[in-house]
């Protein structure tokens, strides 16, 4: 199973996938010592983010992505990759800008055909997201 | 991308190592969003501080200041964490104050002006009709893009600083016609006659629109809105709809008339705000255990207006003992206020002004909540009281009178 991406960067990567109903924002909904969310009430808290492959259908919050990406990147706590449905121009400012693999746009929707603890391959390369290993 | 001879030069290294690492950046930025092109900007705005930047960031710039970078145009620094002047009253870390220092010292050398304002649209530098910029901080984008008719995305920093030694930007997003059109209307039939109603209305239009492309057209309104009440409209509208440009028709200069904000398109959704989604709104804030104790005016940081009319507020009255107020405003506004004894009313009432900072992006805020036991925030502003959570402050919007009243007695209702 494969998912079809319209705008990557970054180098292929392969990792567990996190999937998100929930939007993000690595400022507010980031523990930026930890890389665990920790914005209470948040889909996805208490869930690190550490060499994930990070499924989110929007990006939340302003301008701090860009710093924030290098910061937890630098911290050895960064994802592998962001997949997001839509997302804003800061996420990919500050993922380029931090090595981080950022895709945007999906087709079809992830739901349904990735799950969380999946084991997946990104390549932005050939603008497709495919999931390797169920998780059992 | 389609460069230019003086692009293809700067990658090729004639204008030094910095310019071309910054272009070579911007231009992998520009083929995510499918820029054709870059276009000049004549002024950027940059966030960068050690709270975001963290260790790895500043010396990432310490390393970038050493290869002689320098800005090729006027570039300005965001509200950063420290007021070393009340570093230790706030049990700041100094540490990490004497980091920021470092870095304050870095973005000199490199020629930018550390302003360290989110209202640079007001007290720095206002761009015209269709000039592009490349500013930081969502409130200055859709201020620029809205009220000025300029062109901005959101930049980060290292984007804007980019922007700063190159000169110039990807031409994507805001910087293009298509996506400067109108996508819904708002009928504003409510009174808004305080800056937090304006922020409210920035709340209920975002939160159900979460789209950095989704453009509002607000009309109908019963008065011409002033400089702050947009501010706080803009400013509300980018933290919780994520959104860079708004139309407001008879207002706005792109926005004659409703079909031309609309750009011809017909709206996918007419919105009406009325008095009573305010009231609804205001009276859906949990009160928590009703703790009083902390009160705001941050977040954009106060005008020289805004200033004057919380002085108005507090003159000849004291926040409660036990309780905090803080408002935080630039260098140039504060320098004005106490030239006019609107700071010195203030200070005297017991409140505590911060210079170039904004309160939620305060070195150790979370520390400080916890060491004061601070459980709610209650603000005019609409924005802080949607980003403050990620301190794990329950946050409560109020009008401005509501929110000296409640500085003064301790009385939250």
């Amino acid at each position: 199973m494969s998912i079809r991406v319209e705008r990557a960067f970054g180098e292929a990567v392969e990792g567990e996938a996190v999937v998100s109903e929930e939007g993000f924002s690595p400022r507010y909904d980031l523990d930026r010592w930890s890389g665990v969310i920790t914005k209470p009430g948040h889909k996805l808290e208490g869930i690190s983010l550490k060499d994930k492959v990070c499924f989110f259908p929007t990006a939340k919050g302003g301008i701090a992505a860009g710093w924030a990406f290098y910061d937890i990147k630098w911290k050895k706590i960064a994802p592998k990759a962001f997949i997001f449905g839509v997302t804003n121009p800061v996420m990919v400012q500050g993922a380029i800008f931090a090595g981080i693999t950022i895709t945007e746009g999906w087709t079809p929707h992830p739901r349904g055909e990735v799950a969380t603890g999946d084991w997946v391959r990104v390549d932005p390369a050939a603008r497709f997201v495919q999931v390797l290993r169920r998780n059992p | 991308m389609r460069l230019s001879p003086e692009e293809r030069a700067i990658l090729a290294g004639d204008r030094g190592e910095a310019a071309r690492r910054a272009l070579e950046y911007q231009v992998k930025v520009g083929e995510f969003w499918g820029a054709e092109r870059f276009v000049p900007v004549t002024n950027v705005h940059m966030m960068g501080d050690i709270e975001v930047m963290g260790d790895g960031g500043l010396q990432w710039l310490k390393d970038y200041a050493g290869l002689g970078a320098r800005c090729a145009v006027g570039t300005t620094t965001n509200a950063r964490c420290f007021d070393f002047a009340h570093c230790r009253e706030l049990g700041q870390d100094e540490g990490e104050a004497a980091k920021e220092h470092e870095l304050i010292g870095c973005l000199r050398r490199m020629d930018v002006v550390t302003t360290d304002t989110c209202i640079n649209y007001q007290t720095v530098y206002q761009p015209h009709l269709g000039e592009h910029v490349a500013w930081g901080d969502t409130g200055t984008v859709i201020y620029a893009n809205s009220v000025f008719g300029a062109r901005s995305n959101f930049e980060s920093g290292p984007a804007a600083l980019a922007a700063g030694i190159t000169g110039r930007t990807p031409e994507y997003g805001f910087h293009l016609d298509a996506h400067r059109k109108g996508s819904f209307t708002v009928d504003l039939q409510a009174r808004l006659d305080d800056l937090a109603d304006w922020g409210m209305v920035g709340k209920l239009v975002g939160e159900p629109h979460q789209s950095y492309f989704s453009v509002p057209v607000f009309h109908s309104a019963r008065r011409t809105p002033c400089a702050d009440e947009l501010k706080h409209l803009g400013a509300a509208l980018a933290s919780y709809g994520s959104m860079g440009m708004f139309h407001y028709v008879g207002v706005t200069p792109e926005a004659p008339s409703l079909e031309a904000a609309l750009g011809g398109r017909e709206p996918a959704e007419r919105m009406v705000i009325t008095d009573a989604d305010l009231e609804r709104a205001y009276a859906g804030y949990d009160l928590g255990g009703r703790d009083a104790r902390l009160v705001v005016f941050s977040g954009p940081q106060q005008s020289l207006f805004e200033m004057k009319q919380l002085a108005g507020l507090f003159d000849g009255r004291q926040v409660k003992v036990g309780s905090r107020c803080f408002v935080t405003t630039n260098g140039a506004v504060l320098a004005q206020a106490r030239a006019l004894g609107y700071a010195g009313t203030l200070e005297a009432a017991g409140v505590t002004i911060l210079q170039g900072v904004c309160f939620y992006i305060l070195q150790n805020l979370t520390l400080m909540r916890i060491r004061n036991g601070w459980q709610n925030l209650v603000s005019n502003s609409a924005k802080i009281v949607n980003i403050i959570g990620a301190h794990r402050f329950n946050s409560i919007l109020r009008r401005t009178q509501d929110c000296v009243d409640i500085a003064c007695t301790g009385i939250l209702k």
